[in-house]
């Protein structure tokens, strides 16, 4: 196979992007996670921290410590290796309670694509998804693996807030929220499990690269599961 | 104990010091000072090493009262009225607030964020290696919030020190603010390009420490238009929204972003933008990448004269830090008043 060419963008003197491609694409995204794990052992001066998204990786540097010629050799030499195999770390298992109250646009999905609202549900619990990106607020973990059939574009009118724990899905990507905030994505579900949670250990709860496994779980369950994860229970389980 | 006691607060207060590094990639940026400078100026006016935990006035001010023990405090950054039971004390000067003493600081006349320092900082809880507050986080700082009248701040009692000031740090709100283009100037027009460097954009009241939104001419999106498949943000990215309204993104800003980023404010001049008020203007001067590193390598040098000269020796600056012009932040009146 050969590899696409990747392009080095300096954003200012603080960090560089590793651009492999710009769309969304699982074999983009392995790679970046590839050189992540070698960048992250090997020893670059000035790199501060690395943050992989769908299809690059950006290195936030101390402008002062950094060799820009030798860090964009570094990075050239280690992204013409080809990525290792794709199997996930670990894979977890999230419980979802899905429509209702939990995911208002459940039913709106449902016959956005002419299925039933068990069908949607069955549809998104099937796949084993990837945690390609964290992002955007602390431990948002967006999703590659969304069954197509599935895929809808953004609300046209975002909603103001969204409650934490929300399980939805945007274009052709599906979202585990860790805290409430505003979504312009269509939600299905609510888990209580906390991506984020400040005072637990770990803190985060997934990795990039982790696989994830939604579980329809009976609403009945949502007190008892909830007040565990928020003792400080993961709720969910690493499944391997 | 030692303690200063919050009577009010207005603005955004809260507590800062370097920020959190290495979660990133768990989508927390890395809150801290959004005037690094400000923050280490005060910090090295009462003998603390750089990047110990502040209070961060954001546009506001606060009263406060000592107990238990006396404190040496200073404040640096927006210049700011401060009265000690109501007598008048100067910023960028070390003071001793004595127990009992009621500290009043009031908003800046100019600028944006002023920075109390005490000497041996404030004694709250680290969260994740830094006790920065990170407000939609809901982490660090005094429980995930910011400074709110009951809160008490303890610290630990400290010898007097010297007196030391420095001339207040300048704001440069006429300075352009030096970018380099990219990483995604190749999503909009050459025109938008242009119109980047040469318009005059005003601060919007939408600025806070996640973003600073400008108002101005709308920078046009290219034939790609204005959504990217998200990529990671740094502290000084310029995006543009679908409007071509800029948002210079700060220190709690969103960690990805799935609109494109024209520019990158260089590291040194996110103090010059953090500092500008609301209605007043910004005019951004792309620079080579060469240049902000050489720029960002004279701060540091700056930094390092800052806080090895006086914690060492006490007493005053070297004329090398006097005389040299460090990135147009030149420091050239740190000394011990007599």
């Amino acid at each position: 196979m050969t590899l696409s060419a990747i392009r080095l963008l300096w954003c200012g003197d603080t960090a560089l992007t590793v651009e492999f491609g710009d769309r969304i694409d699982p074999d983009l995204n392995a790679r970046v996670l590839a050189l992540d794990a070698r960048l992250r052992a090997a020893d670059c001066p000035g790199l501060v921290e690395t943050v992989p998204t769908y299809r690059s990786l950006t290195l936030h540097l101390d402008p002062v410590a950094v060799d820009p010629v030798r860090l964009e050799t570094a990075i050239r030499d280690f992204a013409a290796l080809s990525a290792p195999s794709r199997a996930p770390r670990r894979v977890w298992c999230v419980p979802v309670v899905y429509g209702g109250a939990f995911g208002v646009d459940l039913d709106d999905v449902a016959g956005h694509h002419g299925l039933s609202p068990e069908a949607v549900i069955a549809w998104h619990a099937a796949p084993e998804y990837r945690v390609v990106m964290i992002g955007f607020l602390p431990g948002y973990a967006y999703l590659d693996g969304l069954d197509p059939g599935l895929a809808l574009s953004r609300r046209s009118t975002p909603r103001a807030t969204t409650p934490a724990g929300t399980i939805s899905i945007g274009g052709v990507q599906a979202l585990i929220a860790s805290i409430a905030a505003p979504s312009g994505w269509h939600l299905l579900g609510r888990t209580p499990v906390r991506a984020f949670l400040p005072g637990r250990d770990p803190v985060f709860l997934f990795e990039p690269g982790d696989g994830i496994r939604f579980v329809p779980t009976d609403p009945a369950r949502w007190d008892a599961l909830d007040r565990a994860a928020a003792a400080g229970e993961p709720v969910a389980e690493p499944v391997r | 104990m030692n303690r200063l006691v919050t009577l009010a607060c207005t603005g955004a207060v809260s507590l800062q010091d370097a920020g959190r590094r290495g979660y990133a990639r768990q989508g927390l940026s890395g809150s801290g000072a959004m005037d690094a400078l400000a923050l280490a100026t005060a910090n090295t006016l009462v003998g603390n090493p750089d990047g110990t935990v502040a209070i961060e006035f954001g546009l506001g001010g606060g009263r406060f009262r000592q107990e238990g023990g006396d404190a040496w405090m200073a404040l640096a950054g927006a210049p700011c009225a401060i009265r000690i039971d109501g007598v008048a004390v100067p910023d960028h000067r070390a003071f001793a607030l004595r127990a009992g003493a009621t500290l009043a600081i009031e908003a800046p006349r100019r600028g944006v964020f002023a920075y109390l320092a005490r000497a041996s900082g404030f004694e709250v809880p680290e969260v994740l290696g830094s006790r920065a507050l990170h407000r939609r986080a809901g982490l660090g700082g005094i429980d995930g919030h910011g400074l709110r009248a009951g809160d008490v701040l303890t610290g630990r009692d400290m010898p007097e020190a010297q007196p030391l000031s420095i001339a207040p740090l300048p704001l440069h709100t006429d300075a352009p603010v030096r970018v380099v283009l990219g990483p995604q100037a190749d999503h909009f027009t050459p025109e938008a390009v242009a119109l980047l460097a040469e318009a005059t954009f005003t601060m919007s009241h939408r600025a806070d420490r996640m973003g600073l939104q400008l108002d101005g001419p709308a920078l046009a999106h290219g034939p790609g238009g204005y959504n990217i498949v998200s990529d990671a943000t740094v502290m000084g990215s310029v995006q543009v929204p679908g409007g071509g309204r800029p948002i210079v993104l700060m220190a709690d800003r969103q960690t990805t972003g799935g609109y494109p980023k024209i520019a990158t404010v260089i590291s040194v001049d996110l103090r010059r933008i953090a500092q500008r008020r609301p209605g007043e203007a910004v005019r951004f001067q792309p620079i080579p990448l060469e240049e902000a590193f050489a720029l960002a390598r004279e701060r540091a040098t700056l930094l390092a004269e800052l806080s090895r000269t006086v914690c060492v020796h006490g007493v005053a600056l070297t004329d090398r830090l006097a005389g040299a012009n460090l990135a147009g932040d030149a420091v050239d009146a740190l000394s011990v008043e007599a």
